[in-house]
């Protein structure tokens, strides 16, 4: 039982782990919270759910459209509804603003399009079973921790070591200097929005494999659950979102499986609000990097 | 290699500067002095395109470049070593000179690394440290050492004696003519006004936003009106 629902929460945490590495990447860059991530998550599931059930694609190749889908809406969200507002210097909520226009308009867009009501993925991944002693992990299971976690590795490799992945960090600690530096900074901010929702798109698909079910509305609470691990593992902090997420994502099967199921979304934000008390500053934030920056 | 024309740069409203004129010859040393709030960081950012000047012209070899991106002109050969470092300070010391070298392509970024090490070996003793942890001093080391590691045709410095110990201050000086004497032009923004005259081969006077005197560095340390406000009276230079 209880490495049963270990194995699921990882699966269900990784998840929230990559939505929230999205929020983490942008709000490292361009100290913003970007509101419309959580609906640029939703696009992409529904860019698999149609690659899969419509041009019978593999399940990897969804993922694939997906990303480039959600890469794409990200470049048009930084020009249309970021940029412009870097460039005249004004406060930190406008972004905010902006940002969450853009996600009503791609909420509201994908309820004319695609209709109100739940999908699901076909299943063709469904049925294959594997037993590995007191855990029974399916096919669609090892696909998502697979791809969540392969992904996050090759995060952390590319930002710990490529070039662009080290502009790209330097870019995060200052603009300014990572442009005395020769930085493009402007090409590093559009890299970054578009990395960050492509990595939401998968998601999207994953989070759809694991419940089954592709809806426009998903985004909204998708979008609060990556905020949630964003804070939680530390504003800005990679590890911190990966960590968060499991996290989240494990409290959140647990409380499940222990008999508090209508309280599943209680259990797991109650334990965040907890731990903020013990360490408002998130579970991997600095001190001094909490609040303002 | 440098020349500035009639710069005007403004925060809001506020006229930072107010026309300046400077040139700097290639080959040489020239200094920028200037009490608190003369200008002199708003004329570096305005050279490197931190901040958009507003009227005016930047030249740079024969090629005008004011209102260029900041990257731009760090491609043409331009380096700031920038007020109070700006080191990377989640990035280890190797890779702030990497980030040094960030638009070359060639094969030599390895040798100019260990060319830095040797300049300052204290950075090679802390290469894996992270920027944030080192000391003021070794900070301004390792500021000076990534700005090089672009392989600069013009070196700007400004202040680079800001918060350092006496010591510290004639090493970053010794080294600033170092790099001169092996063929970086290099613009000094100090307050350190004896040592930055020493060194220099010209200098200019900047007082809120403008340019009041300028000559050879030996003209300018005698002239009456600096030894009085920036030399502590008539004896302040031989
Ligand atoms: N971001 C800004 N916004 C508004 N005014 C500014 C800004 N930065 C500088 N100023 C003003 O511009 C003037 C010149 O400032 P600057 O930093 O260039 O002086 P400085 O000569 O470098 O002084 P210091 O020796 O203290 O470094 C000052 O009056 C300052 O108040
Ligand atoms: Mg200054």
């Amino acid at each position: 039982m209880f490495w049963q629902q270990l194995v699921n929460g990882l699966t269900l945490g990784s998840t929230y782990s990559l939505v929230a590495l999205g929020y983490t990447l942008i709000m490292g860059v361009l100290d913003i919270v970007n509101m419309a991530h959580g609906e640029i998550f939703m696009f992409g599931a529904f860019t698999g759910l149609i690659l899969a059930s419509h041009f019978h694609v593999n399940i990897f190749v969804a993922m694939l459209g997906a990303a480039l889908v959600g890469s794409l809406l990200g470049i048009i969200l930084e020009r249309v509804a970021l940029r412009p507002l870097r460039r005249r210097a004004v406060s930190h909520l406008a972004p905010l603003i902006s940002t969450i226009g853009v996600s009503i308009f791609l909420e509201s867009v994908a309820l004319k399009v695609f209709g109100p009501e739940s999908q699901a993925f076909p299943q063709t991944l469904a049925g294959k079973i594997y037993t590995i002693g007191p855990m029974q992990i399916s096919l669609v299971q090892v696909v998502i921790l697979a791809v969540a976690f392969g992904l996050m590795l090759i995060l952390r490799f590319w930002l710990a070591r490529t070039k662009i992945g080290k502009a790209l960090r330097a870019t995060a600690e200052s603009t300014e200097t990572a442009g005395i530096l020769g930085v493009n900074t402007n090409l590093i901010i559009v890299l970054t929005v578009s990395l960050a929702s492509g990595l939401g798109a998968i998601a999207g698909v994953l989070v759809g494999l694991t419940f089954n079910a592709v809806e426009p509305t998903m985004g909204m609470s998708m979008g609060l659950k990556g905020l949630a691990v964003l804070i939680l593992g530390g504003m800005g902090n990679i590890t911190g979102a990966m960590f968060g997420g499991l996290i989240l994502g494990v409290a959140e099967v647990f409380s499940v499986a222990y008999g508090a199921s209508s309280y599943r979304d209680a259990v797991a934000f109650g334990m965040i609000i907890l731990i903020l008390f013990v360490r408002p500053q998130g579970l991997f934030g600095a001190k001094d990097q909490t609040g303002g920056r | 290699m440098l020349k500035i024309n009639s710069l005007v740069t403004s925060y809001g409203s506020i006229k930072a500067l107010k026309g300046i004129d400077l040139e700097v010859p290639a080959g040489s040393i020239v200094s920028l002095i200037g009490a608190n709030g003369a200008g002199k960081t708003t004329a570096m950012k305005s050279l490197v395109g931190i901040i958009k000047p507003q009227s005016g012209t930047i030249v740079f070899q024969g090629q005008a470049i004011q209102g260029w991106p900041s990257h731009k002109v760090v491609g043409l050969g331009v380096s700031l070593v920038p007020e109070g470092r700006r080191i990377l300070a989640r990035m280890s010391v190797l890779e702030n000179l990497e980030m040094g070298a960030y638009q070359r392509q060639d094969m030599e970024i390895q040798a100019d690394m260990e060319k830095v090490f040797s300049r300052f070996p204290i950075l090679a003793e802390r290469r894996n440290q992270l920027g944030g942890t080192l000391s003021g001093g070794q900070q301004q080391m390792l500021a000076i050492g990534r700005a090089l590691m672009a392989r600069p045709k013009l070196l700007l410095l400004d202040e680079p004696s800001m918060g350092l110990a006496p010591l510290v201050v004639a090493e970053i000086f010794r080294v600033i003519q170092d790099i001169n004497r092996e063929g970086t032009t290099v613009l000094l923004v100090e307050q350190n006004v004896r040592q930055a005259l020493k060194i220099a081969h010209y200098a200019y006077v900047l007082e809120t936003g403008k340019i009041v005197l300028h000559g050879t560095a030996e003209e300018v340390a005698h002239n009456p009106r600096v030894m009085e406000a920036y030399l502590g009276g008539a004896k302040g230079m031989k």
